[in-house]
């Protein structure tokens, strides 16, 4: 019997041959010691055993039974190549060791006996295996552990006798001792097995080569073929694997060297399938995927084109995508076992291939056994043998061992041909080609091909179509669709639109079938134009809630269930209207809105164009355009509506406004006003949604998300960007389509301002000055402005420092303090009539220097009318300035002797002098209105200071100073650093009014060192002499101390002056008590001239010299000439 | 010798393909489309030593791709383009598109070859001036 899979590799071949070894006198069931011993043998076996396939049977078991051999091959003609059971008897039945195992001690009791029984079961044994070269051996099953060889002289006796008794050489004796270590005795016995087995299969090669000295070459052709696999595989038996695949090889070549003709056709190429797998088999195993390739590549190349029989063409194909099948497997395999596959080399193509010829095969299936209703499976079966079973691989049941050229028996032959074609239609086709695909794709996913894989999802699914499971089939089209569409390839997109089309209609499946046909009318279609009518047709059809006609290529059955489907669609009441999402198809309408402006103002109508195309073949009425806004109020505004009759629908005017005439582009404004609480905020379209059909039909609508656009459409924008470079301008009023782009937001801002606002101001400010500045408000409005407010003062989002330093007001009158804030809000100035202006004056003081940004925000109310609708607007207008603040004046003060002499320490009670300069920085005038001296207690002024500036006014760069005599009263512990006090300067711009406040600076002045000295002196003396003229000079000394002081005095002589009076003296003076000395000066020479100078010593104060007291006295004197007294008047007033 | 000839943009979708015969275009479509799958592997295991050669063969595709309806093998060559093929680029692009674009990196040529003929040989379709005369067998078919 010919089954389903005929066409699978038999297991015998596909798995590992290992040598057959058969144990008897094991009694596993009721003999736990022999139990033990066989789960040794077969239990767990790892991979670092020896590969042997061991099998328990009983003592008697029948072998197969060796046919006698043949003495000459002369009149012997061979009816095929292998005998389909010979594979399987050598793996499972014959084996290449027999080994018997016998209960026997070296010291039994009943020796004799059990010897000769022993020799009796080996003897029923070799009578089984008469004929064969199987081994023989006997395994002794004892008892006690033996001891070392050559030590016990008995056993070595009786194992002699019993190897005579048996007719064993003594290699095939073997002792199994029953004790501790079991395993380790089992893998020394199992490898002494192996070492027979290999013997066996080495006596089996010799023996089947010693034939081919018989063979001719004209009737032995296929036992070449026989011979070379047989030796094949036994050396694959042997683990010689090298050999072995050496034996394949010319096995290859000698099948291929075969006469062929139809006859022999299936059996030369089963046969040459089963060496090639086994080549390819043995070179993966061998790590040489490349030979494996390159034999396969080699295998399909020689028989791709043995077809064979015509009728029978499916076999080819059949066995052709076996070929691969298994090739992708033994690929697969060996990648599991650690093979590295690449992408241009891995399982998948093989899978793919194999996939392809199970299509033809179906195909020449279909086209074959397309057989009349009448024809029936004919009887006899010429497919049935005797024994159930083919005799040779690869032959027919009706003429097995025939091999002429032609078929002995013509009716037989076309009985079994129509029996074969009978079967193959049965068999599930789709069902194998989907197996195979979806093998690949596994394949190709893992090897990076996606594109492979897409494509390999496209024939799965035309497959699972022709399977009539169209839900699949669309499942998987659906999958890679929107991959050929990302891509752009529009070929390949149709023809999968095509398909998923067909699958729709006939599951009467409407939003899908909807779907399919507007991306197939349209622009990413490649379908000519007839066809593409006929799509938009049943389109317009199913809108109309009619029967679409039928796609072409559909079988008819399957045509006329589709359309009872859609009848029953069509009765169906309240299911009859779709949103289909567009945006990530290529729809045959397409779509772009946008605001006309990224932005309008709140009194401006927003306007809105809505953009469509129609790509299809003929006129297309739709009913209603919709756009959807992300403030949902507006979404009524942007409606077109008109609803139309089904008349319309099929017979579209071109002129209507509801019609799309392809190619043509048409423009939907719409203009609506914006809500004043928009202001400020983003408008969003957020869909558009175009109706087709009507509500009495069936109706679609479209929906893009956002403004329009599709899965094609950027890429055609960017398109259009590059090549507009190169290209001139076109027409005006032609919109070319490519250059409308999406505009799918706006903002709504506030209405432009008609106000005017100024500031007038004289900066920089002046630090601490009320700086004032004018804001003018002028409205340029038609009506009246309400509610006008100004917000002023310092802009936020500045140095935060900055508003602790800076205080604003309005009232410019009194100076403002820290209680003022920085800015003022909403300062309400009321309506203003069209043409109004106001002026508000800002005072602004700031406390620090530096430059400041200031804010005038002026916002007002206003009713408007847009587009005959009322509206109150709010608007506003900023004005921001940046002022400088820079100090008035530099304030610089020293103290100086009552001699103009720079001090750097002062006396006590002895006075010096505080002088000031106020150094104008301003570059506008400033009026000094007064200043005044704060003395700190520990500093007196010689008389009631007062100031000397008052009112004086500095220009830039000038200089006011002033001039305090100061004396500090004595302090503590004769030297220390005292406060001097402050001054304070009011001051105002001049260009200021009166009653402007006055602003006041407080300069603290520096702290001073004062001294204290235990002598004072100071001369009294004329201010000018006259030569040879006597002049009086009284030197007056205090001692300041509370001690009675010695003081030594003397006057150095001088070329200048003669003088009378105590040249050298020493004194002593009271505590507080004063001494005054008089000399007479008698100058003798004009001019600036040097006095004596006077020297003083303190016996008890040596620290006070001379030179510190000298400072109190004048240096020189000025001494006029002698002579007219008519200049004397002149000279003074020098 | 040439049975399709494709040219595809750098972001791999057609800007030209023939083939010949005309009646199975769509399997040459498919066949130029999945092995756009090796020539970006190739184009990114390249990277950016590509970009200094003149000549960018990429070698064979596929070679045992075996053909369906026909009974022979089919070879995939394909190229990336640079200066070197602008001429070609300009006689394809400005014919046969709308968008007389030509970039000159990452275009591919993707050609497809009838691999029963012998006497193509690999390091021969390496030559632009060979390329040129695979296009112009092609376009004496078509009669472009």
């Amino acid at each position: 019997m010919m089954s389903p899979t005929q066409w699978d590799l038999p297991p015998e071949l596909c798995c590992r041959p290992m040598a057959f070894v058969a144990l008897t006198g094991l009694d596993v069931t009721y003999n736990a010691i022999h139990r033990a011993i066989w789960d040794a043998f077969c239990a767990n076996r790892r991979a670092d055993r020896v590969p042997i396939s061991f099998k328990v049977l009983p003592g008697d078991h029948e072998y197969p039974k060796c046919r006698t051999k043949r003495t000459s091959y002369e009149w012997y003609i061979p009816k095929g190549i292998l005998k389909t059971g010979w594979m399987n008897k050598h793996l499972n039945l014959v084996p290449a060791l027999l080994v018997l195992f016998y209960e026997l001690d070296w010291d039994d009791a009943v020796w004799k006996e059990k010897q000769s029984e022993c020799a009796t079961k080996v003897e029923i044994v070799r009578t089984s295996l008469q004929g064969r070269n199987t081994k023989v051996a006997v395994v002794l099953i004892q008892k006690k552990t033996p001891l070392p060889p050559g030590e016990d002289l008995v056993a070595s006796e009786r194992a002699a006798s019993l190897c005579n008794a048996c007719d064993l050489s003594g290699k095939s004796l073997f002792v199994l001792p029953h004790t501790d270590h079991l395993v380790g005795y089992i893998i020394r016995l199992e490898n002494a097995f192996y070492e027979h087995a290999q013997t066996y299969y080495y006596t089996e090669i010799r023996r089947v080569k010693s034939h081919k000295e018989f063979l001719n070459k004209t009737t032995h052709q296929l036992l070449f073929v026989r011979h070379q696999f047989k030796i094949a595989f036994f050396s694959e038996l042997k683990q010689d694997t090298q050999n072995s695949l050496k034996y394949y090889r010319t096995a290859y070549s000698l099948v291929h060297e075969l006469r062929t003709h139809e006859t022999n056709m299936l059996e030369i190429k089963t046969m040459a399938g089963f060496i090639n797998y086994k080549i390819c088999r043995l070179c993966f195993q061998h790590n040489t995927p490349l030979d494996a390739i390159a034999q396969f590549r080699k295998h399909i190349d020689l028989c791709k084109k043995k077809i064979g029989s015509a009728e029978l063409a499916f076999e080819h194909t059949a066995w052709m995508s076996k070929q691969f099948q298994s090739f992708g497997d033994l690929f697969d395999e060996a990648i599991k076992l650690g093979l590295t596959a690449i992408q241009t080399q891995n399982p998948g193509f093989y899978y793919q291939q194999a996939a392809y010829y199970a299509q033809e095969r179906k195909q020449q299936a279909t086209h074959l056994c397309a057989h009349e209703a009448s024809v029936s499976y004919p009887t006899p079966d010429h497919l049935e043998t005797p024994s159930g079973a083919l005799d040779f691989y690869g032959q027919r049941a009706w003429r097995q061992g025939h091999q002429s050229i032609d078929p002995p028996h013509m009716e037989k032959e076309k009985g079994g041909i129509l029996a074969l074609q009978m079967k193959e239609k049965d068999v599930p086709h789709s069902e194998l080609i989907i197996a195979l695909l979806s093998n690949a794709v596994a394949q190709f996913k893992k090897y990076k091909c996606p594109r492979m894989k897409s494509h390999l999802m496209v024939q799965m699914g035309e497959e699972y179509n022709h399977a009539k499971d169209y839900t699949k089939a669309l499942k998987l089209l659906d999958y890679v669709m929107c991959d050929y569409r990302t891509e752009r390839w529009w070929s390949l997109l149709t023809s999968i639109l095509s398909t998923a089309l067909r699958c729709s209609y006939l599951m009467a499946h409407v939003k899908d079938y909807i779907t399919y046909s507007m991306e197939l009318v349209g622009r990413a279609s490649t379908l000519r134009e007839e066809q593409k009518s006929r799509i938009e047709k049943n389109l317009i059809k199913v809108l109309m809630n009619e029967v679409p006609e039928a796609e072409p290529d559909c079988d008819q059955a399957s045509a006329k269930a589709a359309q009872a489907l859609w009848s029953d669609r069509m009765s169906l009441a309240g299911s009859n209207e779709f949103t289909i999402e567009v945006q990530d198809y290529v729809p045959f309408v397409q779509c772009k809105a946008k605001f006309l402006s990224p932005s309008f103002h709140v009194d401006d109508p927003v306007q809105l164009h809505v953009y469509l195309r129609a790509d299809c073949p003929h006129p297309v009425r739709f009913s209603k355009l919709c756009v959807s806004l992300s403030n949902q109020e507006y979404n009524q505004l942007c409606v077109v509506e008109e609803p139309c009759k089904s008349q319309d629908i099929l017979e579209a005017s071109s002129q209507e406004n509801m019609c799309l005439v392809p190619g043509k582009t048409r423009i939907y404004s719409f203009k609506f006003v914006a809500k004043t609480e928009d202001v400020g905020k983003k408008i969003e379209i957020t869909a558009v949604d175009l109706m087709l059909g009507s509500d009495n039909g069936r109706c679609v609508f479209l929906n893009w998300r956002g403004g329009g656009g599709d899965a094609a459409s950027s890429h055609e924008a960017l398109l259009a960007a590059r090549s507009f470079k190169s290209r001139g301008r076109v027409p005006e009023q032609h919109v070319e389509w490519d250059t409308v782009s999406i505009q799918a937001s706006t903002m709504i801002i506030s209405r432009i301002p008609k106000i005017s606002v100024q500031l007038s101001h004289e900066p920089p400010a002046l630090n601490n000055e009320m700086y004032r500045i004018t804001v003018s408000i002028q409205s340029n409005e038609e009506t009246v402005t309400k509610d006008v407010k100004l917000t002023a003062g310092l802009k936020p989002g500045q140095d935060a420092n900055l508003t602790q330093s800076t205080h604003v007001t309005l009232n410019g009158l009194e100076m403002c303090d820290e209680s003022h804030p920085a800015l003022l809000p909403d300062i309400a100035i009321g309506d203003l009539q069209p043409g109004e202006k106001v002026e508000k004056y800002l005072y602004v003081r700031c406390v620090t220097t530096g430059a400041r940004i200031f804010l005038f925000h002026v916002a007002y109310a206003l009713s408007t009318k847009v587009e005959g609708k009322d509206i109150t607007c709010k608007c506003h207008k900023d004005e921001i300035v940046t002022i400088e603040t820079v100090v008035p004046f530099e304030v610089a003060v020293k103290f100086v002797s009552t001699k103009f002499e720079h001090l750097d320490r002062v006396y006590v009670d002895i006075p010096f002098l505080l002088m000031t300069d106020i150094l104008s920085a301003s570059p506008w005038p400033l009026r000094l209105v007064t200043s005044q001296l704060q003395l700190a207690p520990t500093m007196a002024a010689m008389d009631q200071p007062q100031s000397q500036v008052e009112q004086v006014v500095l220009q830039t760069g000038e200089c006011a100073s002033e001039c305090f005599s100061l004396q500090c009263p004595p302090v503590l512990n004769g030297m220390s650093s005292v406060a001097s006090g402050q001054y304070l300067i009011s001051w105002k711009r001049k260009s200021w009014s009166a009653d402007a406040p006055v602003v006041t600076t407080v300069a603290t002045l520096p702290h001073v060192m004062v001294e204290t000295i235990p002598l004072y002196v100071h001369a009294e003396l004329p201010s000018f002499g006259r030569v040879r003229e006597s002049m009086p000079v009284r030197y007056h000394i205090q001692n300041r101390t509370g001690l009675v002081q010695d003081v030594e005095m003397s006057v150095e002589p001088s070329d200048a002056f003669m003088f009378s009076g105590l040249k050298q003296v020493r004194l002593r003076i009271l505590p507080g008590a004063e001494q005054e000395m008089l000399y007479n000066f008698y100058p003798l020479m004009a001019g600036y001239q040097n006095l004596p100078q006077l020297n003083i010593g303190l016996l008890r104060f040596p620290a006070v010299s001379g030179q510190l007291l000298r400072r109190f006295l004048p240096s020189r004197i000025f001494v006029k000439p002698q002579g007219r007294q008519a200049d004397d008047a002149s000279i003074a007033a020098a | 010798m040439a049975v399709c000839i494709a040219v595809i943009a750098k972001e791999n979708y057609p800007l030209y393909i023939r083939s010949v015969p005309v009646q199975n275009e769509l399997k040459f479509h498919y066949t130029v489309h999945t092995s756009l799958d090796v020539v970006e592997e190739k184009i990114s295991a390249v990277g950016k030593a590509m970009a200094d050669q003149r000549e960018l063969y990429l070698g064979l595709l596929y070679p045992t791709e075996d053909y369906k309806v026909y009974p022979h093998m089919i070879r995939i060559l394909y190229y990336t383009c640079l200066h070197v093929f602008y001429q070609i680029e300009n006689i394809l692009l400005y014919r046969h598109t709308r968008y007389g674009y030509v970039t000159n990196s990452k275009v591919k040529f993707v050609i497809v070859v009838d691999s029963s003929n012998t006497s193509l040989r690999d390091n021969e379709i390496r030559s632009v001036s060979q390329l040129l005369n695979l296009y112009g067998s092609l376009k004496g078919f078509q009669g472009i």
